[in-house]
Order: C-alpha cells, then sequence, then structure tokens
C-alpha cells in the first residue's frame, strides 16, 4: 500500500466531459462516502436535453487559489498543504452560501440539514490511504479519470488544462479538464471571443445611439 | 386459477415494492469497517464486472471497487454501485408463501415442497408429463441452470422448458450458430480499443452495457471510427463520427445495401470468402437489387451515409460490429443479424485483434444460461436435442435412457400461448417475471389465470408471483457459489457472500428437493453447487461449449477462463476463429441470404407512428430488483415517452405533459420527454415497470420464425394528449412506492 501511496502522490484529476454518458455511477457511488453519508458531491446534468444527449460531471476543481475561501466570511474553507480545498468546517460554517455564488465552477452547496456547505474533497479518506477517488474509479466512461498525467497525455486525443479565463478573471486549478486539442486554455466569457483591442471596459460597449 | 388473492394496493403494503436507501443498520453504522470483503460479480448485466462485497455481522453491508479485475478495473454503473442494497431489503421473502383466501400466507419448507410436488404429481397424471412447463432464467449461476433444464427432463418428464433469454439473446444465438457453428461473442472486449472501425447497431451501450462505453472512447482515443445505427440519439452516440438514424424494423435493408456497396465497389476480401466461407455467391446475388437508393427510401438513412458506413467496413482489416436487442427484437430478428455478420465475413474481418462482430449478451448469464440446458432447444455443452449422438451422451452422463429424453419443447412466449390456449395446466417459475417482460401484457396475466397449478422460486414477491399458488423462498446472487458467463465468453466466479436469510434455501437445493419429492432422489444427488458443476464440465465434454478444462480453481486464479476449454491444460480461448476455422464440420463460416419483408405490426393510418421500447441505465429488465432500490428509483422514478418536437407540436404536447400511446392491443399513459435525439416518426418508452405504466402492454406477440423472439422493437401506434390519471397519488405509490419530492 505504501508504494502504492507513494506512486500516487504523481496522480492527478482529469475531468473531460465529452466521454460523459450521464449514467450517474459517479453521483451514486459519491453518496457512500462514510463522510456524507448518501449525499453526493458530485453534479452531473444535461448540457441541453431538448437538444441533445450530451451531459456532463462537474467534481470540485480545487482551485489553486480557491474564491470560495477568499469570500467566506467565517473562515471556513481551508485547503490543506496537498492543494486539496476541504469541505467547511463545521464548526464555523455559518450557512451564508457566499462560496456557493462566487464559486466559477458551480459546485458548493449549502445543505438546509446540517446548515453547512459541502462539496467534493477528492476523496481524502481514500486517496490518503493508498486509494483512488470514489467516483474516478467506478466512472464507467472514464470522463472522471484519476492516473498519472504522463498515462492521459500519450492515451488521449484533447489535451489537459487547468488555466480557465472567465473574463479577464484567471484561475488555476488542481484538477485538469480535457480540451480540445486547440484549446489549452479554457474561456467561458463571450468577451473572450470578440475582436481584438476590444478589452477595455468601454471598447466593447455597443454605443447605441 | 392462479389470480391475484388480493388487490395490488395491498398486496404491495405487504411486499413491495418499498424503497431501500440506506446499509442494513442505517448510515451511522456504515463508518464501522467490515468483517471481510468477498470478490464476486456484479447481479446485473452480462458485462459481470467484478466487485467486492462489503459484509459486517453476516449481512452485505456496502461494495468497494475490485481494481484487479481485467474486465472493468474496478469501473462501475449505478445499478453494480447500489445493487448491495437488494440483500437486507424490506421486501426479502424470509419463508415460502402459499395463497389462501385472504392473501398469501407463511408455509413451512417442507410443506411447500410437499405441496408442490403433490400438485405436479396430479397435473402429470391427469394431462401428462408436456402440460407442465418450467420457466428458468439467464441471471441465475450456471449450476442452477443446468439442474433447472436437467430437473425438467428427468425428474419432471416435460419437453417445455425455457427460459427468460428467449427474450434476450436467442436472435444473435441462431444466427451465430447457423453462420459460425458457434454461439458466443467473437472476440475479448480489448479488441475493440484495436478496432479502426466499429459499428453499433440496435444497442444502447451507454446505459445497457455501460462499462463498453471506456473500451470504445479508447478506440476513438487512437483515432478509430464510431458508426451508431439506432432510431435515437443514445448517449453513446455523443461521440459517433457517424449516425444512421435507421426507422425502425429496416435494419435488414441497410445492412444489405450496406453489402450491396461492398461488393459493387470491389472492397470484397476474395481470397478470405474463398479459404473460409461457403454460400457467398447466393448472398452476393441477393444483394445486387439493394441499392442505397432502394434501402434509403425504406430505412430513412440517406444513400450517401450508407455508401460512406460500407466504404469504412470495406476499406481496414481491422472492422468490428457490435449489435444488441435492437436489431435483434425483430421478427426478422435472425436475418438482421446474419446480414450484420456478413459485412465482416465478406470483408475478411474476423479472427484478428479488432476485428469480428459480436452480440452483446444482455443478461448476468446470458450467456451461460443459454449453455447448458435450460433453453427448450438444447442440452448442456450447447448440444442440440434433437441429435440422436447428442442426446445420446447426455444421457449416459445422466444415468438415463436416452429414449426417456424428452425432445425440443416450446419456447417462452410459446409456453404462455400454450397456457392461455389451456394445453399447458401447471407452470414452474424460476428468476423469471414473465407479467412485466413478455410483449402483450394483458395476454399474459388471462394465461396467469387459467393455469391450475403456478408455482415460483423468487427471492421478492414480482408481479407475476402476484398469482402464484405457491412461493418458494428461493436464493439471492450473493447466497450462491458457482460460475456465470460473461458477455466475452469468459467463465467467471461468482461468490456466495451470506448465507441465505431466514426460511431461504439456495434455488439449487430446491430444485433437488423438489425432485426427490418426484421420486427422482438418484439423479440429484450434490452436496453442493460445486458438485452441480463437476458434473456440468463432463456434460459439457467435446460440446462445443466445452467446460472441460475449467475449474472453480481455475477462474479463481486466472480470473475468468474463456470457452471453449476442453482440457485442464488449455488456455481457454479468449479470440474465436484465429486460425480461420469455424464450428461447423466443414471448417468454413456459412454465409446465410436474408430475404426482407415488413415487421409484424405494420403501420396504417390509425397507427401511423412506430414505437419503439428499451432500457434506461438505472433499471436492470423487469425491475424486480432495481425498483426497489431507492437511489436507482429516484434516477428514473416512471417511465417517461421520448418524442420529436416536430410530432409533440402536431399534438400540442410539451415536455412533461401526459400523453397517451395507443396501439392494437392496449394503451399506456405517462409524461412525454420532448427531445430531438429520436426519428419524428417514432415514440420510446422504457420497459421496466408493471401495472398500467407497463410498456408491454403495447407490444405484440409476433415472433421470429426461427428464434421465438417477440418484436420488442418495432409496435405502429397513435398518440395523443391526455389527462393526468385521476388516481395518480395511488397509482404511484401501488406500483412504484414512490412520490415525488415536494419543495423542502
Amino acid at each position: 500500500m505504501d508504494a502504492q501511496r507513494a506512486g500516487m502522490n504523481a496522480y492527478e484529476f482529469f475531468v473531460d466531459p465529452s466521454r460523459c454518458i450521464g449514467c450517474r455511477a459517479c453521483v451514486a457511488a459519491c453518496a457512500e462516502c462514510d463522510t456524507h453519508r448518501g449525499v453526493s458531491m458530485i453534479h452531473v446534468d444535461y448540457i441541453d436535453r431538448p437538444n441533445s444527449i450530451a451531459t456532463t460531471p462537474m467534481v470540485c476543481m480545487h482551485c489553486v487559489e480557491p474564491t470560495c475561501a477568499l469570500v467566506c466570511p467565517a473562515d471556513a474553507i481551508k485547503q490543506g498543504e496537498d492543494g486539496i480545498v476541504r469541505s467547511a468546517l463545521k464548526p464555523r460554517c455559518i450557512a451564508c452560501s457566499n462560496c456557493v455564488l462566487a464559486c466559477p465552477f458551480g459546485i458548493p452547496t449549502v445543505h438546509v440539514g446540517p446548515e453547512l456547505m459541502m462539496k467534493c474533497d477528492m476523496c481524502y479518506d481514500r486517496t490518503s490511504a493508498g486509494l483512488r477517488p470514489m467516483c474516478a474509479t467506478v466512472c464507467p466512461s472514464q470522463a472522471l479519470t484519476f492516473g498519472p498525467p504522463e498515462v492521459i497525455a500519450k492515451q488521449r486525443l484533447a489535451v489537459a488544462t487547468n488555466d480557465f479565463r472567465f473574463g479577464r478573471e484567471h484561475v488555476k486549478t488542481k484538477v485538469f479538464m480535457m480540451a480540445p486539442a486547440s484549446e489549452r486554455v479554457i474561456a467561458v466569457d463571450v468577451e473572450d471571443y470578440m475582436e481584438k483591442g476590444a478589452d477595455g471596459p468601454e471598447g466593447w460597449i455597443v454605443d447605441e445611439a | 386459477m392462479a389470480k391475484p388473492p388480493l388487490r395490488i394496493e395491498d398486496l404491495a403494503r405487504g411486499y413491495g415494492p418499498h424503497l431501500n436507501y440506506e446499509p442494513p443498520g442505517g448510515w451511522s453504522e456504515a463508518s464501522r469497517p467490515p468483517d471481510r470483503l468477498v470478490k464476486t460479480h456484479c447481479s446485473f448485466c452480462g458485462m459481470q464486472c467484478g466487485i467486492q462485497l462489503k459484509v459486517r455481522d453476516e449481512k452485505v453491508v456496502g461494495f468497494e471497487p475490485w481494481e484487479e479485475f481485467p474486465f472493468n478495473h474496478g469501473m462501475l454503473c449505478p445499478k453494480g454501485v447500489k445493487r448491495y442494497l437488494q440483500g437486507t431489503h424490506p421486501d426479502r421473502l424470509l419463508t415460502s408463501l402459499v395463497r389462501t383466501e385472504s392473501g398469501f400466507a407463511p408455509i413451512a419448507y417442507d410443506a411447500a415442497l410437499d405441496l408442490a410436488a403433490r400438485r405436479l404429481t396430479e397435473i402429470k397424471d391427469k394431462y401428462g408429463p408436456d402440460a407442465i412447463a418450467i420457466y428458468g432464467g439467464a441471471s441465475m449461476i450456471t449450476e442452477k441452470a443446468y439442474v433447472l433444464g436437467k430437473f425438467a427432463r428427468v425428474a419432471v418428464g416435460t419437453k417445455n422448458i425455457d427460459y427468460n433469454g428467449r427474450l434476450c439473446m436467442v436472435s444473435a444465438g441462431t444466427a451465430y450458430k447457423l453462420a459460425f457453428g458457434i454461439d458466443r461473442a467473437t472476440n475479448p472486449w480489448t479488441d475493440l480499443a484495436a478496432a479502426d472501425v466499429v459499428l453499433i447497431a440496435g444497442s444502447n451501450t451507454a446505459e445497457c452495457a455501460p462499462i463498453t462505453t471506456h473500451y470504445l472512447w479508447q478506440c476513438r482515443e487512437r483515432g478509430g471510427k464510431l458508426i451508431v445505427v439506432d432510431p435515437r440519439m443514445t448517449p453513446i452516440t455523443r461521440n459517433a463520427d457517424l449516425y444512421l438514424p435507421v426507422r425502425p424494423g429496416t435494419d435488414l435493408a441497410l445492412f444489405l445495401a450496406m453489402l450491396h456497396v461492398i461488393c459493387r465497389d470491389g472492397l470484397v476480401r476474395q481470397a478470405y470468402v474463398d479459404a473460409h466461407t461457403t454460400g457467398f455467391d447466393a448472398v452476393r446475388a441477393s444483394v445486387s437489387a439493394w441499392t442505397p437508393d432502394r434501402a434509403s427510401k425504406i430505412t430513412g438513412v440517406p444513400a450517401a451515409q450508407i455508401e460512406k458506413a460500407a466504404h469504412w467496413i470495406g476499406q481496414t482489416d481491422r472492422a468490428m460490429g457490435l449489435h444488441a436487442r435492437g436489431i435483434e427484437h425483430h421478427s426478422k430478428g435472425v436475418e438482421n443479424c446474419l446480414a450484420m455478420v456478413n459485412l465482416y465475413l465478406a470483408t475478411g474481418n474476423f479472427g484478428r485483434e479488432g476485428a469480428g462482430c459480436m452480440m452483446i449478451t444482455g443478461q448476468g448469464n446470458g450467456q451461460g444460461g443459454r449453455e447448458h440446458g435450460q433453453k427448450a432447444d438444447q442440452l448442456p455443452g450447447m448440444r442440440s436435442i434433437t441429435d440422436p449422438e447428442h442426446r445420446k451422451y447426455v444421457a449416459g452422463v445422466w444415468g438415463i435412457e436416452p429414449e426417456s429424453l424428452p425432445g425440443p419443447g416450446l419456447s417462452a412466449q410459446e409456453i404462455m400461448d400454450a397456457i392461455h390456449r389451456g394445453e399447458i395446466k401447471a407452470l414452474l417459475s424460476m428468476c423469471f417475471n414473465p407479467l412485466v417482460s413478455l410483449p402483450d401484457a394483458n395476454f399474459t396475466r388471462e394465461a396467469l389465470s387459467r393455469l391450475e397449478f403456478f408455482g415460483v422460486i423468487d427471492f421478492f414477491l414480482s408481479e407475476t408471483a402476484h398469482h402464484a399458488d405457491l412461493v418458494l423462498c428461493g436464493s439471492m446472487h450473493e447466497e450462491d457459489e458457482g460460475v456465470v458467463c460473461s458477455a466475452e465468453g469468459r467463465v467467471q466466479k461468482i461468490n456466495k457472500a451470506v448465507e441465505p436469510p431466514g426460511d431461504a434455501r439456495s434455488d439449487a437445493l430446491i430444485i433437488c428437493d423438489l425432485a426427490k419429492r418426484l421420486g427422482k432422489e438418484q439423479y440429484f444427488q450434490y452436496q453442493s453447487t460445486r458438485e452441480i458443476f463437476e458434473e456440468l464440465r463432463v456434460a459439457s465434454r467435446g460440446g462445443i461449449a466445452d467446460y472441460y478444462g475449467i475449474t472453480w480453481e481455475r477462474i479463481e486464479d486466472e480470473l475468468g477462463v474463456f470457452w471453449p476449454c476442453p482440457e485442464i491444460g488449455h488456455p481457454g480461448t479468449h479470440r474465436l476463429f484465429e486460425n480461420g476455422r469455424f464450428y461447423h464440420a466443414d471448417g468454413k463460416a456459412h454465409f446465410q441470404t436474408t430475404e426482407w419483408r415488413e415487421s409484424g405490426d405494420p403501420l396504417d393510418a390509425s397507427f401511423p407512428l412506430f414505437l419503439t421500447t428499451g432500457r434506461v441505465v438505472s433499471h436492470y429488465l423487469s425491475g424486480t430488483q432495481t425498483r426497489r432500490i431507492g437511489p436507482l428509483v429516484e434516477q428514473c422514478p416512471e417511465p417517461r415517452i421520448e418524442l420529436h418536437p416536430r410530432l409533440a407540436e402536431r399534438h400540442g404536447i410539451v415536455t412533461g405533459d401526459w400523453m397517451r400511446i395507443t396501439t392494437r392491443r392496449a394503451a399506456v399513459v405517462a409524461q412525454a420527454s420532448v427531445v430531438k435525439t429520436i426519428r419524428p416518426d417514432t415514440v420510446f418508452i422504457p420497459y421496466h415497470w408493471p401495472g398500467r405504466r407497463s410498456a408491454n402492454l403495447l407490444t405484440h406477440r409476433t415472433l421470429d420464425p426461427r428464434s421465438k423472439i417477440p418484436e420488442y422493437k418495432v409496435s405502429a401506434c397513435r398518440i395523443e394528449k391526455a389527462e393526468p390519471p385521476p388516481d395518480l397519488e395511488s397509482w404511484r405509490l401501488e406500483e412504484t412506492g414512490w412520490m415525488p419530492r415536494g419543495p423542502a
């Protein structure tokens, strides 16, 4: 187990939405965890069911500078040395939902019963014991994968990126997203696709006159 | 009169379906470590994923992925993840039950056996042995399937035994026996990843065989192309390089036109055809009139796309095909499979890594369950029940005279037809829920009510068991030890995690105890399922499905053994036809001609639309198990009717509206899901539910003349907007135990 654990230190988590078949094995398996018992920390959504069967899974991306922690007024969200951003600490969390609103990926959820923000902690209980996170272990399409980056690079057409741009906000994450080989940075704002030189706050505002 | 003794709602109160959400003892117990992990396989589909069951205090309390198992490497679908919730389910039968005036009453095991034996004997004496029919199932370990076949033929003496695989694998099996002389998938699943082109026809692979997805995605990562043939875009289609939206019931025309293109454009591998096949000239002649234009009019697939698909397969020596119930559940299901196989024979795509054409077996032991004797026309080892040599061999193993061995019996639907006609008077059913799974459910219900004796062996009281006179309390998957054969042809070991609870017994023991009471004790002297397996090895020896070289120890050591495996030292057969030898006596593959014909329930002005049925990822077959597992029910609580917005608009239907589907048999009301992922001339409804929401109220009993599979995949229907059922709440609770959760 020690050798396995040592090897696993070099493993990273990869999300490839294009592989997702919407089966929710990850959701079912996540809910089996001892720490959140019957409640899943993973979101699987149809992107646009009327028009497509495409689905996408979302786990916590574990931002290098986690916005959720930055906006938390109770200092309840901690990041470990391993880069994992933990669920809110129960004694501190005031269930204010700041993190829910601020997270660029829509991950944290405030649970009504315990009045607590809960989210994916990348199966800390399993990874610390030399086991892969539960969702990535069971995922039958390997849309969620936990493995060595060099193997992923060799076996996949898509390229792993952890660099996101929300307008002018840059977010780096521990978890990687598989993107088309041409897209090393994932931009999710219309602004990013507009004409060059139009990046000033006023530059792109259409003159209504 | 085998009618339910109580109203359905009263039965539901006692026997479910209730929904189980939590492990035994609740979540607060979940952090206590298990006493042991038992390596076994999932109880559901033909993927037969390796899984470890957590056992604590002699109860199955959870699961742990089994990453070393080479097929699935720990991967599971939601059914596999939640399967453990069935073991300690409140609906689990703990005693046998006998029907009384006021409902079911517990009956002691011995008294139940006495009753079953007395009734079967009375009916046999009065009407003859063939008035008794036996139903088996393909979720059972192979040892049980084997002993049930022997029970029918030796203890009861009836020819009428068949199984629910008749609704699943028989079109493919019949076709493969005709073409190859063997009924098994041709390649291991790793070959899918090595193919240049994979054509999937009639398979909702991502939902019904989820682990296959990873192999297909690996193929695409390598640059392989994926072709999907289906009236619906199922999840696997999201990465298809070519999608052919075939009209239901017209796959055959598509395949004929593809072979036409392959012949026309010089893509036939003539050297392979000459060396390893027979009958190609007749097939070539039979497709000469099948131009892509002609097929396009029938199938609704553009001619250019038919040409492209044919070229992709014809231009590589690493083409694979996968097919499932979508092309097999037809009155020309055998022809559909044969015509698809012909594409791969003509292009020489067999017997190599990444080359082959194979069925995806649906049920957990769909493969093993049909090889060794619960199928109406087969004896152990995939032997023929009409071949004098085969009969003599098996009779010798069993210690009976070949003349006393009954001949071929009726198939599953034909048995129900004969019950309806009053020719079959008694039915003993194990691991089969025909009221939900056979077509034309009102007919099935009527037939069941005409039985003079109906005995069921099961662990939940299924909707079919509501009609039973006697329910013998049998064993669950995790309470038996034995083998199954996966979709790949890999024989795997099912390990016992716990003992049957209460007064439940191993199914195999029940069968043997019943045989004793029928005076045939000498033929059923097994102390364990291992002893049954040892006899099965010998009974299969020299047959096509030869297990002689397989032992329980080898399976455990080697993580599965692929049959045929004729000797202990034999490595097993991962890939068929590697040396160009097929399993017919002449060593060749036999091309079979196929003739186009319409489906058995044609469209007309009153029924102008196609209805097709299928499955969803969170439920398994008739739902006896999965409709009792809370998280799986939450994922898909009720059937939804899929239809295209163009069709929906004509009827003023939007998503969430209630709508009615009417066929020549019945009508079903359910809510609509308006999606662009289905042909506008087709509606779809999944079939896992009983009662008024049963899709099989709508389907018809037309059978393939050779495989006897019902034509589930195409019926004629009409639709209209409808009011919600006036008794919606009680309806939901009775039939599903589920209610939508209100706002928090």
